[in-house]
């Protein structure tokens, strides 16, 4: 079977458990609504209040937080890898999948699926064309296909620093908090990062880069120009990290040892 | 009432227990207010007051909002959504202990370990990075904390009511996370209440949400000015009394209907 037709297979028995208890997937898609609907409040709010944040309109805020939206979505239905340690090295779980003849990360990525996250692209992508209306963007032919690379630039840098921290568990399956550190730290990103000062700024660039799930991609859109060159690394970016992600959880599978019986 | 005290007592060695896991707990929180000072910072500009509030006064606003949060913040709705699911409140129920008045006790254990171990040291940590200023009022600092009692028995009452919700949800993880960010919303912890435009102010007036951190929040940083405290503080009383007939009415219900799944 190939890995394609496994994961529809996956998809499928995921939509059936998850229409058992409908009424709380219905809650649970309209408080990832609710959430966005949070931040996007806040930013209008805010502009209540000025009228330009560090030479951005709110339009053009309005429009990062749209884009960040889509990446982050789409990572959020894929890579719940955020408690692996917990529950595949310390329960003994990694054996099992182990066991399975496709890709260990593959797997975990099918097991831990939340497909109700994509919801999120859609009210990113309702956000963008909203704010994009009011600023007068136009689309040119090519920009859906600049759009879905930027999108999975994005979505991979996310699952580059997430997969990189769960191979950690590899190592050392002791408790620790940096998980959901990062995911505030993501948050980091769906701002310009020129509001931060120059430290932060180079470490969401560089080490962290989270600047490449919002504000740089978007400055494409925006028609920044200031920061193209950081628009198209990109992709580039999302694949180095997730590349070397991948690097170290193939490196960390074969120090794997069984932890439960 | 012993055994109440009992309850906070076990509840607060047991969280000293792993109290290891808190220090990271003081990082992330000091990454969030980091991430709405610098957002601030580039909001105010060059102004040098909105709404009254000045950029030193906002940085405060930010700091104590969030540290205050880990006093009142709890889990137990999780807890009670859980032991209904595994079907637990069976055995809870003959106890011979008022089952929510327990929980709310294991709440206020956990807080007083969070605001001696988290709050106070993270506070510490916080006014040393970014530009905080505490107010040398010894009044000040008594308002507050009557403030922030009163903040925590509304946010747990609230805690009860998304719980007990359980009984005839069966599955509330969707509720509880909705209930979540609405309170962080229209509490007012990412942003001052003062902020939003009048008529979203004078919807808020009638919710128990603001009382939760707007409130102990500009008493601390001295954006409520001397009627205003004791208002506050009233509006806090009122909500934290009217809560429970909701709580009482729904948990009559709840237990006439229960049907333990598990167990």
């Amino acid at each position: 079977m190939s890995y394609l037709s496994i994961f529809f297979q996956y998809a499928g028995q995921y939509l059936k458990t998850r229409l058992t208890y409908r009424a709380d997937m219905l809650v649970e898609i309209f408080s990832d609504l609710l959430f966005q609907a949070v931040n996007l409040i806040f930013i209008l709010v805010v502009f209540g209040h000025t009228s330009l944040l560090s030479g951005w309109s709110k339009d053009e805020m309005v429009f990062i937080y749209g884009f960040f939206l889509v990446p982050f979505a789409i990572f959020g239905a894929f890579f719940n890898i955020w408690d692996f340690t917990d529950r595949y090295i310390v329960k003994g779980e990694m054996d099992r999948i182990l066991t399975r003849p496709i890709h260990s990360l593959f797997q975990i990525i099918l097991e831990r699926m939340e497909l109700e996250s994509l919801f999120g692209v859609i009210t990113g992508l309702g956000i963008m064309f909203y704010s994009g209306n009011k600023l007068g963007l136009s689309l040119h032919w090519y920009d859906p296909f600049v759009f879905v690379v930027l999108v999975a630039g994005g979505a991979l840098v996310y699952a580059g620093i997430f997969v990189a921290l769960a191979s950690i568990g590899f190592w050392s399956d002791s408790k620790t908090d940096i998980m959901p550190m990062m995911y505030n730290i993501g948050n980091y990103g769906r701002y310009p990062v020129n509001i931060y000062n120059r430290i932060i700024r180079y470490v969401l660039t560089w080490i962290l880069p989270f600047a490449f799930v919002g504000v740089y991609p978007s400055a494409y859109f925006l028609g920044r120009d200031e920061w193209y060159g950081y628009a198209f690394l990109t992709p580039v970016i999302g694949l180095i990290f997730f590349g070397l992600s991948v690097v170290l959880w193939n490196y960390g599978v074969t120090k794997y040892r069984g932890a439960g019986n | 009432m012993a055994k109440y005290m009992e309850m906070i007592r076990i509840r607060f060695l047991m969280m000293l227990a792993y109290r290891t896991n808190y220090y990271s707990g003081i990082l992330i929180y000091s990454i969030n207010i980091g991430a709405y000072y610098f957002l601030w910072s580039a909001i105010y500009g060059d102004k040098s007051s909105i709404q009254d509030l000045s950029i030193v006064q906002m940085t405060t606003y930010i700091a104590v909002s969030w540290m205050a949060r880990a006093f009142y913040f709890n889990n137990i709705d999780r807890e009670i959504a859980l032991e209904i699911k595994e079907g637990k409140v069976a055995i809870e129920m003959i106890r011979p202990y008022n089952y929510l008045g327990m929980k709310m006790m294991q709440g206020l254990g956990e807080g007083i370990f969070r605001i001696l171990f988290f709050s106070v040291p993270g506070m510490v940590i916080v006014y040393f990075i970014f530009p905080i200023q505490f107010t040398t009022h010894p009044a000040t600092w008594g308002y507050f904390l009557i403030s922030i009692l009163l903040s925590f028995i509304i946010n747990t009452q609230i805690n009860l009511l998304t719980g007990i919700a359980t009984f005839f949800l069966f599955n509330n993880d969707g509720l509880i996370r909705a209930k979540r960010v609405v309170i962080d919303l229209f509490s007012g912890l990412i942003l001052p209440i003062s902020f939003f435009p009048v008529w979203a102010q004078s919807v808020m007036d009638y919710l128990p949400f603001k009382g939760i951190s707007y409130i102990p929040s500009m008493i601390f940083t001295e954006g409520f000015k001397g009627n205003e405290i004791l208002h506050g503080l009233m509006n806090q009383t009122l909500w934290a009394l009217v809560l429970f007939i909701p709580i009482q009415l729904l948990w009559t219900t709840a237990k006439r209907q229960l049907i333990v799944q598990g167990g």
